[in-house]
C-alpha cells in the first residue's frame, strides 16, 4: 500500500518534471481583455503598445469596461480605437481634451479620459489642454512624449529637445530660433484645477509598474471626482529617432529623462 | 392648455427655445451679436432641466465640446456668429463625417475679416457650400422671424438626429437683436433614450461603439463618402422648406431668405401698390435649396430680383434654379447695411426698367 | 525550498523583434530567431530553459504577445504516517 502511493506521488513528479507549466492555472501575466487582438500598427518597440496595454489592464482590474469612454487623438495613435475595446472617439488634432469635456459634462459618472501626444498637446492643442486642466475637468489625460512628430514623418515637436534634430531641425534644435521645449506638464501642475500630474515612462518593467500604478490612481482619483489627473509617459519613438529599439530606449534614459525627471510634480493633496 | 405669447430679443427667444426642446448640453464663446444666447442658458437653464451650460476658452473648443457630447448621443447645440464659425469649420468638417447630430446657430455679422457686429448674410457659402474641408453638407434652415428662431429649434434637433447630420440655423444678426411677440414652445422632457451608435461606454452583449471620421483604405473612405452623399440626397428629397407670397400672379419675384426676404415682402407690397405684381419667393432650408419650386415659377414670370445682404452669394443657387428660363438681377448690401423696402422696389424698377413701362 | 519555474508562450506571428524583452530578461533567456515570421520580422524566442516567470519580458513588450506562467513547487515532506487503519478515515483541509 505505502509502496504503491510513493510510486504514484514519484510518477506524479515526474509528470511535473516533464510536463509543460503552461496551463491555465499558473498564468501570472496575460493581456488584458479590454486589449484587442488587432495587431498594432506601431513601429517595432514603440512606447504606445505599452501605454495602450496599460490603460486595458487597469479598466479591466477595475472593471470600468463598461463605463469608460475614450479619446483617441491626431497623431500615431489616432488609431488607438482599435486596440482598446471600449468606446471611444475620435478627436481633431489638438481638441482631444475638449471632446473628452464634453464627453464628461453630459456622462459625469463614467469614466473619460484622452490620450494624446506631444504634438497634439502641447502645440496644436495648448489651449485646450490648459483650459481643460484648469477647469479641473474630471478626466484623465494622457500625455504620450516622445519629443517627435511620430505620424508625419520626425518633424520637430514642441518637446523636442534642445540639439536634437528632426527633420525640420535638421542641424538639431536651435533654441534662439526654434523655441524652447515646452515643458506642459510643469506648466499645468501650476493650474489649481489639477490634481494629480506625474510623469512615468515605459522602458523599463520597474517604469512600466510605476505608470501601471499612476494610470489606476487616476482613474481612482476620478471616481471620487477629485479633478483632472495628468500621466505623461515618456515614450520613444525609434523609426523618428533613427535608432534601434534598445538604442531608442538607451537615449530615453540619457536624453529625455534628465530633461523630462520622472516622478510626481502635483501630489495628490487631502 | 394657455398659449405663451412673450415679447422676447431673437437671441434670447432661441435660448429659451433650447432650453424648452430638452436641449442636453450648449457650449458657447462669447462673439457679438449672438452672446445674450450663452448669457441666458447661462442664467438658469441648468436649474430648469439639468442642461449642461458650459463657457468654453473659444469657440474651436466649443464645438469639439459639442462633438464630444453629440458622440454620448445628447441634444447639443452650439452658437456663434461669423468670424466663430469661421474658427469652428474644423469641427464641422469632423461632426459631419462622423454624422454627428447637433444644432448649430450662426447669428451673422459682415464680413470679412473682423467685419462688423452689424448684421450680414455673407455666410452663405461658408454655410451652404461647406466651409470646412471635404464633401460635407450642412442641413440649413434660414428663419425670418423671431417666431421661426423658436420654431426651428426643436425641428433642427428633430431632422439632426432623423438623418445623424448636424443642422445651422442660419440668421443675422439684427433677427438675433430684434425684439417680437413670439408663442413659446411647450417645455419638453429631455430624452432619456441613448442611440445605439452613442459612446456612454460599451456594455458585455455590444461590440464597441467609434465615433470616428477616419479611414486610411481609400476604398472604405470612398464607401463612407457614398454613404453620405446617399443621405444627402435623401435630405434632398425629404427637407426642402420654402414659402412663396404672392408669387400666383406676380410677374416679378423677389428671392431672398431670412430677414431681406420679410422686408422684400414690404417691397412688394409697395410695387403691387404701383400697380406691379411683385411676388417673394423665400428659400427656408437653404440646403436643401428648393431648386425644383424655384424652377418651376420661373414659367410663370418675367423676371427675378435676387437681394440680399452680400456681394451675391445664394444667387449661385438661384441661377442653377432658373437655369437661363428668366433673367436674374442682383442687389446686394454689405458691410453690415439693411437695404429697405423703398430701396429694393427701386432697384426692382430700375433693373427692370423697359418691361415696367 | 520552495522551487520556481517559469515558461513563456510569445505569439511570434505579431511579435516584431524589437528585442526590448530580451534586453528585460534577468535571466538572459530570449534571444531573436534566425527565422522570420510572416511579416517579415525575425521574432523572439526562448532560448533557455531558466525562466522563472518574473513577467519582466511581459510588461515591456509593446505587442503585448507575451504569456507569463509561473509555479512554485514546495518540496514535499512528510508531516503524518498513518498505519494499521482499518476503518474510514475523514480529513479536511482548511483552506
Amino acid at each position: 500500500m505505502n509502496e504503491r502511493t510513493m510510486t504514484e506521488e514519484q510518477h506524479f513528479e515526474q509528470m511535473i518534471e516533464e510536463e509543460s507549466i503552461c496551463i491555465n492555472d499558473n498564468i501570472v501575466y496575460d493581456k488584458p481583455e479590454t486589449l484587442t487582438d488587432t495587431p498594432m500598427h506601431y513601429c517595432p518597440g514603440c512606447g504606445h503598445g505599452v501605454a495602450h496595454r496599460l490603460l486595458a489592464e487597469v479598466i479591466d482590474e477595475l472593471d470600468i469596461q463598461d463605463k469608460t469612454i475614450g479619446v483617441a487623438p491626431v497623431g500615431c495613435s489616432v488609431l488607438a480605437y482599435n486596440y482598446l475595446n471600449i468606446d471611444m472617439q475620435e478627436a481633431a488634432h489638438g481638441r482631444a481634451s475638449a471632446v473628452a469635456t464634453g464627453i464628461k459634462r453630459v456622462l459625469p459618472d463614467k469614466f473619460v479620459f484622452s490620450y494624446q501626444g506631444d504634438g497634439d498637446l502641447a502645440a496644436i492643442g495648448t489651449g485646450e489642454t490648459i483650459h481643460t486642466c484648469n477647469r479641473g475637468e474630471n478626466i484623465l489625460i494622457v500625455f504620450i512624449n516622445n519629443g517627435i512628430y511620430g505620424m508625419t514623418g520626425g518633424q520637430m515637436a514642441p518637446t523636442t529637445l534642445p540639439g536634437m534634430k528632426s527633420t525640420t531641425s535638421p542641424n538639431g534644435r536651435d533654441i534662439i530660433t526654434m523655441g524652447n521645449p515646452l515643458k506642459i506638464t510643469e506648466l499645468i501642475a501650476q493650474l489649481p484645477g489639477t490634481y494629480y500630474v506625474t510623469r512615468c515612462a515605459v522602458n523599463t518593467p520597474v517604469n512600466v509598474r510605476k505608470a501601471k500604478m499612476a494610470l489606476k490612481k487616476s482613474f481612482e482619483y476620478q471616481k471620487e471626482n477629485k479633478g483632472l489627473c495628468f500621466v505623461e509617459i515618456v515614450t520613444n519613438c525609434p523609426s523618428n529617432w533613427k535608432m534601434s529599439p534598445l538604442e531608442s530606449n538607451k537615449w530615453l534614459e540619457e536624453n529625455m529623462l534628465p530633461f523630462y525627471p520622472l516622478g510626481d510634480i502635483k501630489k495628490p493633496t487631502n | 392648455m394657455k398659449k405663451e405669447y412673450v415679447l422676447m430679443k431673437g437671441n434670447e427667444a432661441l435660448a429659451e427655445a433650447a432650453i424648452r426642446a430638452g436641449c442636453d448640453a450648449y457650449f458657447g464663446y462669447p462673439i457679438t451679436p449672438q452672446s445674450e444666447i450663452l448669457e441666458y442658458l447661462s442664467l438658469n437653464a441648468n436649474e430648469r432641466t439639468g442642461m449642461v451650460v458650459l463657457q468654453a476658452e473659444s469657440e474651436i473648443a466649443s464645438i469639439n465640446m459639442g462633438y464630444g457630447a453629440a458622440g454620448a448621443g445628447k441634444r447639443v447645440m452650439t452658437s456663434s456668429s461669423s468670424p466663430g464659425m469661421s474658427l469652428m469649420q474644423e469641427g464641422i468638417s469632423y461632426i459631419a463625417c462622423a454624422e454627428l447630430p447637433c444644432l448649430l446657430v450662426n447669428i451673422q455679422r459682415g464680413g470679412p475679416g473682423l467685419g462688423t457686429i452689424q448684421p450680414g448674410q455673407a455666410d452663405y457659402f461658408q454655410t451652404v457650400k461647406g466651409g470646412g474641408h471635404g464633401d460635407y453638407k450642412l442641413i440649413t434652415l434660414a428663419p425670418s422671424t423671431v417666431q421661426e428662431l423658436v420654431d426651428f429649434v426643436d425641428l433642427s434637433f428633430d431632422i439632426a438626429f432623423k438623418y445623424r447630420n448636424p443642422v445651422m440655423i442660419l440668421a443675422d444678426g439684427a433677427l438675433g437683436q430684434m425684439m417680437e411677440k413670439v408663442l413659446l414652445p411647450e417645455q419638453k422632457e429631455r430624452i432619456k433614450e441613448v442611440p445605439s451608435w452613442a459612446t456612454v461606454g460599451k456594455s458585455k452583449d455590444r461590440e464597441k461603439n467609434v465615433i470616428t471620421s477616419l479611414s486610411l483604405d481609400p476604398h472604405h473612405m470612398e464607401e463612407i463618402n457614398l454613404q453620405l452623399q446617399a443621405k444627402y440626397r435623401q435630405i434632398e428629397k425629404n427637407e426642402v422648406r420654402y414659402e412663396m407670397t404672392d408669387c400666383d400672379d406676380a410677374d416679378y419675384v423677389i428671392v431672398a431668405y431670412g430677414l431681406v426676404a420679410r422686408i422684400s415682402q414690404k417691397a412688394a407690397h409697395l410695387a403691387r401698390e404701383k400697380g406691379i405684381k411683385v411676388g417673394v419667393f423665400r428659400p427656408i432650408s437653404l440646403y436643401p435649396f428648393p431648386y425644383e419650386a424655384l424652377n418651376k415659377l420661373a414659367d410663370n414670370v418675367k423676371g427675378f430680383l435676387d437681394v440680399e445682404m452680400n456681394a451675391g452669394q445664394m444667387i449661385e443657387d438661384v441661377k442653377l434654379s432658373v437655369l437661363g428660363k428668366k433673367p436674374i438681377e442682383f442687389h446686394g448690401r454689405m458691410g453690415g447695411v439693411i437695404p429697405s423696402p423703398e430701396e429694393i422696389l427701386q432697384k426692382l424698377e430700375e433693373k427692370f426698367a423697359g418691361e415696367l413701362v | 525550498m520552495a522551487k520556481v519555474k517559469g515558461d513563456i508562450i510569445i505569439d511570434i506571428e505579431k511579435c516584431k523583434g524589437c528585442e526590448l524583452c530580451k534586453a528585460a530578461c534577468p535571466q538572459e533567456s530570449l534571444e531573436l530567431s534566425r527565422k522570420l515570421n510572416t511579416k517579415g520580422y525575425h521574432y523572439i524566442v526562448k532560448i533557455e530553459d531558466n525562466c522563472t516567470g518574473c513577467t519582466n519580458c511581459a510588461l515591456v513588450c509593446p505587442e503585448g504577445i507575451i504569456k507569463v506562467y509561473r509555479k512554485t513547487e514546495k518540496k514535499k515532506e512528510q508531516v503524518a504516517t498513518i498505519s494499521n487503519v482499518t476503518g474510514d478515515i475523514t480529513v479536511t483541509v482548511n483552506s
